[in-house]
């Protein structure tokens, strides 16, 4: 077995700054080929999320090549839907940072009028068991009423949204983010 | 001490979690169904093998008293590629995992294996050891988040058990659930296996 080297200044140094180079090398390298993978794998989920919550209107544009942000909405990206010029639909992908472990994204569609049509589930950190229980057929009853005309806030709050059984600070954002998507559609206008 | 033995006992004997109790951390967080458990046991034991290996090859080029940074830049380093590639290839386990795939880094099996056995011993040995070893936390975290699904959630491996609306115990699915199965479990592996073993 060959002798340890002698923990002196230059060993040190030179063993360490070796260390750093090759890791270094080795994670731009792998950064570089994966780089193109994960922003496919994101694209792709963004796309099957805005055809969710298109379902059932038609267009004949790229909503995803025609997004656009509202000022006053961080993060809130809209992706409008339209058939021959038309808007026929929009995608809002929406926050709340209200969820009981962090933020609540989800992308909410709606008709020319404001009326909900579909909402999808993007991502979360909720509770698993409870708050997950947002991405089930829980989420339905959003779908055909009007924010600006419904009360979605959930019952508690005085609304008309049934919250989930003890998840209810998850429910609550994700009424929160669905009416922040609304006001953002409304706000910016139907571009 | 031979190889055979030196990959057994990561297993059950010296098992990093319910026996060394080592890396309690992201057992407890992400134990919450089988699949996060074993998605995450795998990622740690790949990076757990690969740090052993290289470590076990350069730890007569590393001079002692740097010894313990330069074990965690080759760990760090590992840990990423294994982030990167998660994100790019599994999407969904990676954002289920989350946070806790960076945090293998200060995972203290992981810098345990490398000072206690990759930078004493052979490259096979260490390879053994890291298999061993991480195999052990990948069955653990499994054996503690199929626990934890089956009572909390009703499902294995996201596959319902007991038909669409079981009722279940929430409260394993929770964090004090974590602690509460934890300890079963240890309890149940004292009595019935450290003994024998």
């Amino acid at each position: 077995m060959a002798k340890k080297l002698e923990s002196n200044f230059v060993n040190m140094f030179v063993v360490l700054l070796v260390i750093g180079l090759v890791a270094a090398l080795a994670l731009g390298f792998t950064y570089s080929k994966t780089r193109p993978e994960i922003e496919a794998a994101a694209q792709k989920k963004q796309e099957k999320n805005i055809t969710a919550v298109l379902e059932g209107i038609t267009y004949d544009n790229k909503p995803l090549a025609e997004k656009y942000t509202v000022d006053g909405f961080d993060g809130l990206e809209l992706y409008p839907a339209r058939q021959g010029g038309e808007l026929a639909g929009v995608a809002v992908k929406t926050v709340s940072p209200s969820g009981y472990s962090g933020n609540v994204w989800l992308m909410v569609g709606f008709k020319p009028d404001g009326t909900i049509n579909r909402t999808s589930v993007v991502e979360h950190k909720e509770t698993p068991g409870l708050g997950t229980k947002m991405d089930t057929p829980w989420k339905d009853q959003y779908n055909g009423k009007n924010p600006g005309t419904n009360n979605i806030k959930v019952r508690k709050d005085g609304g008309e949204i049934d919250a989930i059984t003890a998840a209810t600070i998850s429910s609550r954002a994700f009424s929160d983010a669905v009416q922040k998507a609304y006001d953002a559609f409304k706000k910016g206008g139907e571009k | 001490m031979n190889n055979l033995q030196v990959f057994t006992r990561g297993l059950v004997k010296e098992n990093p979690i319910f026996v060394l109790l080592l890396g309690m951390c992201p057992t407890l967080a992400v134990s919450s169904s089988a699949f996060n458990g074993l998605g995450m046991g795998l990622a740690a034991t790949f990076v757990l093998v690969c740090s052993n290996v290289v470590i076990a090859l350069l730890k007569n080029l590393i001079p002692d008293k740097v010894r313990i940074p330069a074990f965690i830049v080759v760990i760090a380093s590992f840990v990423t590629i294994v982030d990167l590639s998660m994100q790019a290839f599994t999407p969904a386990l990676s954002e289920s995992l989350g946070v806790f795939i960076p945090l293998i880094v200060v995972n203290c099996i992981i810098l345990a294996r490398a000072e206690a056995f990759a930078s004493k011993n052979g490259v096979l040995g260490s390879l053994l050891d890291g298999l061993g070893m991480g195999l052990g936390f990948a069955i653990a975290l499994t054996i503690l988040g199929g626990i934890r699904e089956i009572l909390g959630d009703g499902k294995f491996f996201g596959f319902p058990l007991f038909g669409e609306n079981p009722t279940t115990i929430l409260l394993f699915i929770l964090p004090p659930g974590a602690f509460i199965a934890l300890g079963l479990v240890i309890a149940f592996v004292n009595k019935f296996v450290k003994k024998t073993a």
